[in-house]
């Protein structure tokens, strides 16, 4: 038996077999073959290459129909790799000359093109490095005959360790049969964490070693609740488990009764309960799990995985479908927030050093007033289906504000000569994330309808914790006194000036810390799908009297370690915590 | 037919990365060779890891070299898409 321990990233207990996925590095034995068995050899690559095709070909059409042709896209670049003349003649050159394995010749040719391409001065290139080496797997995988078993055809259920997981990995798996995700690297809003949330798949982050500790078939207790993972448990641990999992799933049936309830406090407070989504076709599990609306559609998923941008129309749609399916419930969808951690696949961003400070979101997006102006029509012309709202993300100061209305002032205006419909009344808000922004929230509330706080880049920025990098992940407190107090004075100063005040960070899923959010005065929350349940639980067992104490009090410490402490010393008195935290 | 022309790159995306791929997406369209030459390097300009790796940036100075039956066509229209300068294409 062997306990690791990572990064809680979505809750649940999983009890199963590991499926490891390879490390990500081409390597391939050296092997020599025999002059006559050249032709033989050819015959092999020539097959693999046909393999690949059809594999790509199926991906491409699989994620076209049931995510959307913009997300397919990407694989019609990776065919054209594919297809490169050039490389399949040099690797059939070289196997006549050189006499090694087609394998061994492929992934040499493959490291030359890479290599130079690392070499060249332009992010995009280097980023295609990745598509490159995502065909040349496939193609050696073929070749080798497979032992990595790919996710989309998976026979049995299994608990996948890879080093990281990509987009397109969860996107073709079999959800059926994937019933857990381990990773070495990545933090709670890695987009691992934020899919798994998503797809309602506990998951473990930034376990570091987790694929050179676990081999495919060992068995594995996975705790995303508490961010833990057992390597071949006894069975003490196997049965202490299986009945932590029923627990947790009658803890989980229970809050299905909250669904049709509203989230409101014993003493009749209402808050707006809403969710998070980064796709149109998440609609059903918001509403299934009774979120009065959606409180951040992250829009910047539109841009990735595709090659050219997306049009007009293609957003258009894409908002319709959202703001259709939750009618009369509103949506918030937040502009553009490009650059990062989030990979855009089609723009040649230059190389930043600190991305997270750079030329990103709302900065980006000012800089590219045509390319923002056809996201704020789209917008627009969507928000005349159903209840919209629009938000700006990275906002450090009232100018940006100031010039993105501007922009949208003009988008109206363009729709107008056209004579097409939209909701002239549709709220318009700042997220506030930047410390700067928070301390001129005064400022900045006469421009707006209402203000979202997004904790996940306002704690990284407060307390210059970058997020993605496990090394510093114990500086990332929620419950810095800091961070406390920045919130303390967004809602405050929200309020005085007569605008409403949401959440919409991981900070607001974290069942500990919902009776400070509601004590200090939040409107809304908005959270992962599964979270909202409990969340509903959490608000309904108590009073507003009650939230407004422990608030306070909360804010009296001198350190996050004890906020976290009070939080839960004040749970086991009265307020329940939930099952599946320990 | 072998038809040879000096281009300079005026489509503000240069020739490299995206721009590289509609550029293949043309050449092999055509039955005639192509063959684009920088400098002292010389790609297939059907080959869109060769003609990344020489990644020509907007006004560099290309030599295209069209060798085939249907070389002044395929010239025609990879000469206009080198130096059009509007609106970015549609490079699905």
């Amino acid at each position: 038996m062997k306990l690791l321990n990572g990064i809680a990233a979505s809750p649940g207990i999983v009890i199963g077999k590991a499926l490891v996925l390879d490390s990500e590095d081409i390597s391939i034995q050296q092997k020599t073959i025999k002059e006559s068995s050249i032709p033989k050899e050819i015959t092999r690559l020539q097959d693999a290459l046909t393999m690949t095709r059809a594999e790509i070909m199926g991906i491409r059409d699989k994620i076209s129909h049931e995510i959307g042709q913009e997300h397919g896209d990407i694989f019609n670049a990776h065919l054209m790799v594919l297809e490169d003349r050039v490389i399949i003649e040099e690797v059939m050159e070289r196997i006549k000359k050189e006499k090694f394995s087609a394998e061994y010749i492929f992934s040499q040719v493959l490291k030359k093109y890479i290599q130079s391409f690392l070499k060249i001065d332009d992010e995009y290139l280097r980023e295609r490095v990745s598509d490159i080496s995502d065909v040349g797997r496939r193609v050696i995988r073929h070749l080798v005959g497979d032992q990595r078993s790919s996710l989309t055809d998976l026979k049995e259920k299994v608990i996948v360790v890879a080093y990281d997981l990509s987009p397109s990995d969860t996107a073709v798996m079999n959800r059926k049969n994937v019933i857990g995700f381990a990773t070495d690297i990545g933090g709670r809003t890695s987009h691992t964490a934020i899919m798994a949330k998503s797809l309602e798949i506990p998951a473990v982050v930034g376990l570091e070693k987790a694929t050179h500790t676990i081999k495919t078939g060992d068995l594995i207790i996975l705790d995303g609740s508490a961010g833990t993972i057992i390597l071949n448990p006894g069975a003490a641990e196997l049965s202490k488990y299986r009945q932590e999992q029923l627990r947790y799933s009658d803890f989980n049936k229970g809050l299905k009764r909250f669904k049709d309830l509203p989230c409101i406090t014993k003493d009749g407070r209402r808050l707006e309960l809403a969710a998070n989504i980064e796709l149109p076709s998440e609609t059903d599990s918001v509403l299934s799990h009774g979120a009065d609306g959606i409180g951040l559609y992250r829009s910047e998923f539109l841009y990735m995985n595709r090659v050219g941008l997306p049009s007009e129309e293609d957003q258009y749609q894409a908002y319709k479908t959202v703001v259709l399916a939750m009618a009369p419930k509103p949506v918030i969808v937040r502009t553009f927030d490009l650059g990062g951690d989030k990979f855009l696949s089609h723009l040649e961003m230059p190389h930043e050093m600190n991305p997270f400070l750079g030329w990103r979101a709302i900065r980006f997006c000012l800089a590219t007033p045509d390319i923002f102006k056809v996201q704020l029509r789209a917008i627009l012309r969507a928000s005349a289906h159903g209840k919209l709202r629009l938000m700006y993300p990275m906002i450090s100061g009232v100018g940006e504000v100031r010039q993105a209305n501007k922009l949208l002032e003009e988008a109206r205006n363009e729709l107008r000569a056209k004579r097409i419909h939209f909701d002239p009344k549709m709220e318009i808000g700042a997220m506030i994330e930047i410390p700067s922004a928070a301390l001129t929230c005064d400022i900045l509330a006469s421009e707006v309808d209402f203000f979202s706080i997004g904790t996940n880049d306002l704690i990284q920025y407060a307390l210059a914790v970058d997020r993605i990098n496990e090394k510093i992940a114990y500086l990332y407190e929620p419950a810095h006194p800091a961070v406390l107090r920045l919130l303390k004075m967004i809602i405050d100063t929200g309020h005085s000036k007569k605008i409403w005040v949401g959440i919409c960070g991981e900070m607001s899923g974290d069942p500990l810390l919902t009776p400070v959010l509601v004590g200090l005065g939040i409107d809304e929350i908005s959270t992962s799908p599964v979270m909202v349940p409990e969340i509903k639980k959490i608000v309904r067992s108590m009073t507003f009297t009650e939230a407004e104490d422990i608030a306070k009090h909360a804010l009296t410490f001198n350190t996050g370690d004890e906020v976290i402490h009070f939080l839960k010393t004040k749970y086991q008195q009265g307020l329940r915590l939930s099952a599946g935290k320990k | 037919m072998l038809i040879k022309k000096n281009i300079k790159i005026t489509n503000p995306q240069g020739l490299h990365a995206r721009p590289a791929s509609a550029f293949v997406k043309i050449a092999n369209k055509y039955e005639s060779e192509v063959v684009v030459r920088k400098g002292q390097e010389m790609v297939s300009g059907k080959s869109i890891m060769s003609l990344m790796t020489l990644a020509a940036n907007h006004g560099s100075f290309l030599e295209i070299e069209v060798n085939g039956p249907d070389a002044e066509e395929a010239m025609k229209e990879l000469e206009a898409f080198l130096t059009h300068d509007g609106e970015e294409g549609d490079l699905r």
